[in-house]
């Protein structure tokens, strides 16, 4: 086991460099200088520009520069936002929290209902009810994150005002951050309703980032249930007499959920990419608007800082995964 | 399936308890759905609208500022000021028993003085001031844009409430520089006490000032906190505490106002305008920006260097249609290069009026037949043009009715303004220009000076008589000054380097219960003086 974990985790430092020269790359390659940018319509004089480059390091050659880069990245210092003049870590991990939070809420919101209906539509197959859940997963997976959002928003904040608009709590409630989640530090705060406030603020973005990963997972547990329900040993218990329930929860479930499994551990990568666009609409604080931001603003340091922490971040997840899987079937391990 | 079964079960009962339970109690609170976070709260390093309103509106104050809903300067932070007889001398009488904030961060033991004024600042000006790179990449921006280092010979102490300023020239709109936001005054013990723990950087994360509002807690993306400052020398703000609820999307910061969860917003969607007119339980104000979107040729190249072929172009524009489209109403015809908002606008200005058959007729006197040319579109909306490509398509339309065959080009933001400034560029070029100060200087010498060809006077235009106008009104009082601009106002419509299409017209919907809000044609937004009726 601990062979196969040190594989895993030396297969990911060629993956790491791989992902450090993309990143570094794919902002420079968009069009646009980020001085420029910053003068505008006022435009500057030709020695403050160079004064500027110099000042940010842009006149060295890029090959230079991006050996500075992760040589610094290395010692964890990955560089200054030229717009806010801040550190790019600090700022990553005062807004990171509430990504988390979001994501984490919408996984098991995907989980709890994606897993039950999956397995609904494998057992009643072909049935309306089948055909049916998985047309309307067909319609999550392919819906476009933003104009979900906003319908949402448009009928349950607009219309039935059952949710606030936008936010992560209601501006009354006013308490220190102590583990950055909303959740649980409106509950350790002890303020009456704050509670409430954070999770109704936090129920519709949560949904909208869910609807995704909830249509694949619903499909795939179908899927899975639907090969395992035809598997030799499931005949055998029903032939047994054994209560339907029992066959399909214990026995199939079981292990039609080991493809699921990786599903899930894949669906942290879209529930990233997809948190950019549900932070935009809800004015979520987290890293999604903020990387958005960064990328018009051709904030380099933001940028390529920025992704390479998410691609760690995806990476590590991608590992815990394997060996999780590996826990769960032996038979992978060598 | 038994786990998740649990967690739904457990996030119920946790609901289930938080419900039925009273709110917090209500202060008299303002809140303000604002665009976009604040870069930071040292406004000076910065050059964004959202960075101002968060931290120089609402926490500090400057030796003179703008009289609000008036681009006037009045008397802040100095008390009076007196001007040599060559112009060359500013010395500022600073106001007595003026208290800068006390906070759970810093309390102060002396009222401001004349060592505040120096260190605001000779910290963006004398690269041996500890604060001159205090955060990395500070550039101070705005300092160096309006030419500060330049104009400044020496800032003394001549006491402890007097400050002299010595210019190196003459010249009158330093004073409204002194305006604006990278002017303000901070705190020197403040920024020594900092330096002396180490903390330097806290100056712009912790601001102390003396405005209307002190600062309370920033969450980023999220919210800003202030506090009514109980000390203000203007007397205490009739609300207690003022909160920036930082909402991004246009139709989610429309939603949350509605809603009542924001009592004020800033740039509402130009197609929804009418719908918030139409809404009981708010109010629209509206007003001029100062801002000019245009349309410049280049008065070097033929035949746009024939002021009759500018004209004739001019006529052949139909500004209603681009008001209509581009703008959805919420624009305004342009006749002058300076928009209405600012004094010495000339009222009296006839705009060329839309006649393509006219048009046509005067492109053939001055012989021009068969004319094809280049008109550049922005790749970015602004609010003096939302949409460049639209209106340059229309103005295609337009020109191709009197014979001028138009092709449209557009480049990346950054290439479009550096390539643009080329003296022998081909085509004319559409864009525009955001007031900073409120000084007629600002829009005219920085937009259509000789000094300015080449950079940012995208006509290429150097016109003497022009030129010698504007160069003697940079002194002088300002009725002095107002009647050289007007004149300066007739030989451009005369001239015609530019079509001058439109100035946006900002609009600001909020609660009807708001009161005292007063729109600032310099484009910000400031919360002193206003109050939420019951």
């Amino acid at each position: 086991m601990l062979r196969f974990f040190l594989h895993r985790l030396g297969l990911l430092i060629p993956t790491f460099i791989g992902v450090s020269i993309v990143t570094f790359a794919f902002i420079r390659l968009i069009p646009g200088d980020p001085i420029l940018m910053l003068a505008g319509e006022r435009g500057m004089s030709a020695e403050r520009y160079a004064e500027l480059r110099s000042l940010y390091g842009y006149d060295k050659p890029l090959i230079v520069q991006y050996f500075d880069y992760a040589w610094s990245a290395l010692q964890g210092d990955l560089g200054t936002s030229v717009v806010t003049k801040r550190p790019v870590i600090e700022e990553f991990f005062t807004l990171f929290p509430a990504t988390i939070e979001l994501a984490f809420v919408a996984i098991i919101i995907a989980v709890a209902v994606g897993i039950p209906l999956g397995v609904l539509a494998a057992v009643k197959r072909g049935s309306w009810l089948d055909q049916g859940l998985m047309g309307v997963a067909l319609i999550g997976y392919s819906m476009p994150i933003f104009w979900w959002g906003l319908l949402l928003i448009i009928l349950f904040s607009g219309i039935l005002q059952w949710t606030p608009v936008s936010g992560r709590i209601s501006l009354l409630y006013f308490f220190p951050q102590v583990t950055g989640f909303m959740l649980i530090d409106s509950l350790l705060s002890g303020q009456e309703g704050a509670f409430k406030s954070a999770l109704s603020h936090l129920i519709l973005p949560a949904i909208v980032l869910a609807t995704i990963p909830l249509a694949v997972i619903a499909r795939q547990t179908r899927s899975a249930m639907l090969e395992v329900l035809g598997e030799d040993y499931v005949r055998t218990a029903r032939a047994k007499g054994m209560p339907p329930r029992r066959v399909i929860g214990l026995h199939a479930l079981r292990n039609a959920l080991i493809p699921v499994i990786t599903t899930i551990g894949l669906q942290v990568g879209v529930l990233l990419a997809g948190a950019i666009l549900t932070e935009t609409i809800f004015s979520w604080p987290g890293i999604g608007k903020w990387m958005v931001d960064s990328v018009f603003k051709r904030d380099y340091a933001v940028v390529q800082g920025g992704l390479l922490l998410i691609a760690g971040i995806v990476m590590i997840v991608n590992l815990l995964v394997d060996v999780a899987y590996g826990l769960v079937n032996p038979r992978i391990r060598h | 399936m038994k786990f998740s079964r649990k967690i739904l079960a457990a996030t119920a009962l946790f609901a289930a308890m938080a419900m039925g339970m009273p709110l917090a109690a209500q202060a008299k609170t303002l809140v303000y759905c604002s665009e976009g976070s604040p870069e930071g709260f040292d406004p000076a390093l910065y050059t964004a609208g959202t960075t101002f309103d968060a931290s120089s509106k609402a926490v500090y104050n400057r030796l003179l500022q703008f009289k609000p809903g008036t681009t006037e300067l009045e008397n802040a932070l100095a008390e009076s000021y007196d001007v040599s007889d060559d112009g060359l001398e500013y010395t500022f009488h600073l106001r007595p028993g003026v208290k800068f904030h006390t906070t759970d961060y810093f309390t102060p033991t002396r009222e401001m003085n004349a060592d505040d004024v120096i260190f605001s600042f000779e910290r963006q000006w004398k690269e041996d001031n500890p604060y001159f790179s205090y955060v990395e990449g500070a550039s101070w921006e705005y300092f160096n844009g309006m030419s500060m280092p330049d104009l400044l010979e020496s800032i003394e102490k001549v006491d402890d409430m007097t400050v002299k300023f010595t210019l190196t020239r003459a010249e009158a709109p330093f004073l409204a520089n002194l305006g604006m936001d990278f002017a303000n005054i901070l705190s020197k013990e403040y920024a020594d006490k900092l330096a002396e723990a180490g903390n330097e950087a806290d100056l712009n994360q912790k601001p102390v000032g003396t405005g209307p509002f002190q600062f309370v807690a920033y969450q980023p993306d999220a919210v800003i906190r202030y506090k009514a400052n109980p000390d203000y020398f203007r007397g205490k703000q009739p609300i207690d505490d003022l909160v920036f609820a930082i909402t991004t999307d246009t139709s989610v910061r429309q939603q949350k106002l509605k809603a009542g969860e924001c009592q004020v917003m800033p740039y509402p969607n130009p197609a929804d305008i009418e719908s918030l007119k139409g809404d009981d339980s708010l109010q629209v104000m509206e007003q001029e920006g100062l801002n000019v979107g245009y349309l410049a040729y280049n008065t070097k190249m033929e035949p746009f260097d024939k002021p009759e072929v500018r004209k004739a172009l001019n006529m052949a524009i139909n500004k209603q249609a681009i008001l209509d489209v581009v703008f959805q109403g919420a624009g305004e015809a342009a006749k002058n290069p300076i928009p209405p908002t600012m004094w010495s606008y000339d009222e009296a200005t006839e705009d060329d009026a839309y006649d393509p058959e006219k048009a046509k007729q005067m492109l053939a006197d001055a012989g021009v037949e068969n004319l094809s040319m280049k008109v550049w579109a922005m790749p970015v909306a602004r609010p003096y043009n939302p949409n460049a490509r639209r209106m340059a398509e229309l103005i295609q339309e337009d020109f191709s009715k009197i014979g001028v065959d138009v092709e449209i080009v557009s480049y990346e933001w950054g290439e479009y303004l550096e390539r643009s400034k080329a003296e022998d560029r081909d085509g004319a070029v559409l864009l525009g220009w955001t007031g900073d100060n409120g000084d007629p200087d600002n829009f005219l010498a920085v937009l259509l000076g000789c000094d300015a060809v080449g950079g940012s006077n995208r006509a290429q235009w150097c016109n003497e008589e022009f030129n010698d106008l504007i160069t003697k009104a940079k002194s002088g009082t300002q009725e002095e000054r107002a009647e050289l601009y007007k004149q300066a106002q007739e030989v451009f419509k005369r001239e015609a380097p530019w079509a001058t299409i439109a100035h946006s017209v900002t609009v600001m919907p909020m609660s009807k219960n708001v009161t005292g809000y007063k729109q600032d044609p310099l484009g910000g937004h400031a919360f002193e003086g206003v109050d939420i009726t019951e």
